[in-house]
């Protein structure tokens, strides 16, 4: 496949490793977090971790923008899509992720909820004008990447004279999630973690540039490399990792040119500064509530906020309290370290957020990676 | 049939309620439509049931749904689905596939021209594969009540003498063989779905594969332990299912197990896994090392087997784990397909 293989190499991933091998210092550990869902299923998918030696360890971030909905904003859906007037357009990812006490938009679904299924913006546009009679509302969530598609969606409805259509705005930013990460990391000593660098997200730069990474390497120290999804891509920034940290360095490096530049995409993110202003706080699975963390409409758009369009009560969830996915998400535990871990919660049945996805840390550890904890136990 | 008032309105027509409630409508649909299409001595006798001779030994029988969504795709329609599909089970257990019946329940509006072509591709590919569909039934339901049109099938075959072919027949060395790229089928129909409208040549492999495991079995003989046809789940589930079963393991090597780059294109758009998309014409084989390579020749020497590749080995494991050697080196568990990727595929 042309401009996939190329980044997939076997030949060139074993030269990586074996220079990742030659260039880690032994005599101390190195631990990288990826931000992105995407490069924690790169990472079970291609089976890297067998591709690096023990000292270099990969820690699962809380990029997963399906894993860090909180259950309150499932709940708070639920609701909405049980009104009769609502047809509410969901992204396939959401369906099953857990809310309160088992719920989700998939039982929902069942008990007569009318959940569409979309694969994009677009599509939620098309069922408003084929639904004149009936209000559609697009469930809106994700990090930098999918944020501008909903903000010419909106463009689109206002265009179009749209009266019957609605987001419901869940989407969050990729920064203040970082900080958080490393400030909360130094605070609770007891579950301390120690990130020594930050595999930067691929899509999400490609819209935000790089300059926004800058206060990580900075203020806090610590290198970050922007990387591509494909697995030759990875191989590439743990090398680049590896040799910050050796060479103690802290800076912001771009190993996907390919696609990224410093600035980002300026139309994008105007299009989203046009539409749509930071909230105080926002809520996240695992993270708690982080400051200037989440987007809503600008008054300007307030009529296409179904938040306030159908007066929706915000609703807080603690989650079960056996779930580990907030120190999952943080790094400070494994999967595995979860008693639910496998056992109550698995892709079938998701307790908690990280076994929604396949891009959610437990998740992609189930699906692709289990079998090294029964040779880790057959070999202790 | 005797006595219709009017022929069969083909080109405009359209099932209503009458077609279905047993009256001369019905009659008329049954004779001049499907009965046309099926042709056969069982059915022109027009009873209720058909009789036939049952040879001596083991037979085996078989019932299957299709509700696929579009019921028209590239490379076929539900009506040659159903018939490859009920084939291949009965051939999957190395069985001579001989009768089926089938069942139809059409929804009120359906365009008579549709339901000719489903039922004319129907008797084609009956045809092909040498069976006989010797009974049937028609329901007409409210328009809402069914999709277009659904259908369910049975089919019945005869077992060769001393063959035993079983889930839980695999044994650890075996070789895990597969006849031809996977994905085709599932990526076909999606590739229809109105809201996943991407252009592709990508035709389904939907195919009765009575006459490769003819070929199959006669090169490999007891060495064969098991077939089954990696419908929906894709290779993943059926892998994952015979492990269970035969209480092994299983250890695939990525870089040989066929796919067609526009399949793994698309797959690679829409975010899934090839090992998790259903084909319709196309088999494993868990077979003992000494027959594999034999096998191999056999499927490669026919034309619904060329692209047979061998692509990993059953191993001792009490996990039942499918582990795969990634083509970029790392290793893998292919596990079910949790989830619904897509409903109503077949």
């Amino acid at each position: 496949m042309k401009y996939a293989d190329e980044f997939r190499d076997k030949e060139i991933a074993l030269g990586l490793a074996k220079a990742i091998r030659a260039e880690a210092d032994l005599a101390r550990h190195y631990r990288f977090m990826e931000f992105c869902g995407g490069h924690t299923r790169t990472i079970s998918r291609y089976g890297l971790e067998d591709m690096l030696p023990n000292n270099v360890r990969m820690i699962h971030g809380p990029g997963c923008p399906v894993c860090v909905l909180p259950a309150g904003r499932i709940d708070m859906a639920i609701h909405l899509a049980m009104r009769p007037e609502v047809m509410l357009c969901v992204y396939g990812d959401l369906m099953r992720v857990p809310g309160s006490q088992g719920a989700s938009l998939l039982k929902a679904k069942a008990r007569g909820a009318d959940v569409r299924m979309v694969y994009s913006t677009i599509d939620a546009i098309r069922i408003a004008e084929e639904n004149p009679a009936r209000e559609v509302v697009f469930f809106a969530i994700g990090f930098e990447t999918t944020t501008p598609p909903t903000a010419i969606m909106i463009r689109l409805a206002e265009k179009k004279r749209l009266s019957n259509f609605s987001v419901f705005c869940n989407h969050v930013l990729t920064p203040p999630a970082m900080q958080n990460i490393l400030e909360s990391s130094d605070i609770d000593k007891a579950g301390r973690v120690e990130i020594d660098g930050f595999i930067g997200p691929a899509h999400v730069s490609i819209v935000i540039g790089t300059t926004p990474y800058e206060f990580v390497a900075g203020e806090f120290g610590k290198p970050v490399v922007i990387t591509g999804f494909e697995p030759l891509d990875m191989m590439q920034a743990i090398l680049m990792l590896v040799r910050q940290v050796n060479e103690h360095r802290h800076e912001v490096e771009n190993q996907y040119r390919r696609a990224v530049i410093r600035g980002g995409n300026l139309r994008a993110k105007e299009e989203v500064s046009d539409i749509f202003e930071l909230r105080d706080r926002f809520e996240w699975r695992g993270l708690g509530r982080v400051p200037y963390s989440g987007l809503r409409l600008k008054p300007a758009y307030t009529k296409y906020d179904a938040e306030l369009r159908f007066a929706m009560r915000e609703l807080c969830v603690a989650d079960d309290p056996a779930c580990e996915c907030g120190a999952i998400l943080r790094g400070i535990k494994k999967p595995v370290d979860c008693k639910l871990f496998g056992t109550v919660c698995t892709p079938e049945t998701p307790m908690g957020s990280c076994m929604v996805s396949s891009e959610g840390a437990c998740a992609a550890h189930w699906i692709y990676g289990r079998f090294r904890d029964h040779q880790q136990r057959q070999a202790s | 049939m005797r006595g219709h008032q009017r022929t069969l309105d083909i080109r405009n027509g359209c099932i209503d309620l009458s077609h279905g409630s047993g009256g001369r409508a019905m009659a008329q649909l049954i004779s001049g439509l499907f009965h046309e299409a099926f042709g056969n001595e069982w059915l022109a006798r027009g009873n209720d049931q058909s009789a036939f001779d049952v040879g001596g030994g083991r037979m085996v029988m078989t019932t299957d749904g299709y509700v696929v969504s579009p019921l028209f795709f590239p490379g076929g329609n539900i009506g040659s689905l159903a018939v490859h599909g009920t084939v291949n089970d009965i051939a999957m257990a190395g069985a001579r596939p001989l009768y089926m019946s089938a069942s139809f329940i059409i929804e009120e509006g359906f365009r008579l021209s549709h339901l000719k072509m489903i039922a004319e591709s129907m008797g084609e590919a009956a045809r092909a594969a040498g069976v006989h569909i010797i009974t049937g039934d028609t329901k007409v339901v409210e328009r809402g009540k069914a999709d277009g049109l659904f259908i369910s099938t049975a089919g019945v075959g005869v077992v060769p003498d001393g063959l035993d072919l079983s889930a839980e027949n695999a044994r650890v060395g075996d070789r895990v063989l597969i006849s031809g790229t996977l994905g085709d089928h599932g990526i076909a129909i999606m590739s229809k779905r109105q809201n996943l409208a991407f252009e592709t040549e990508i035709m389904s492999d939907s195919a009765s594969l009575h006459d490769l495991v003819v070929k199959i079995l006669e090169a490999g003989a007891h060495g064969v332990h098991l077939m089954r046809d990696p419908t929906r789940g894709g290779l993943a589930a059926t892998l994952n299912e015979i492990a269970q079963q035969s209480d092994l393991g299983f250890r695939l090597q990525e870089e040989v197990i066929p796919v067609k780059p526009d399949v793994a294109a698309a797959c690679e758009l829409l975010g899934i896994d090839p090992l998790h998309v259903a084909n319709e014409g196309k088999l494993v084989a868990i077979v003992s090392p000494e027959v594999a390579n034999a096998v191999l020749a056999a499927m490669r020497a026919h034309p619904l087997g060329c692209d047979a590749a061998e692509i990993g080995e059953a191993i001792a494991d009490d996990h039942h784990f499918v582990q795969m050697a990634t083509s970029f080196g790392g290793g893998r568990i292919v596990d079910w397909l949790s989830g619904e990727q897509l409903p109503r595929i077949c």
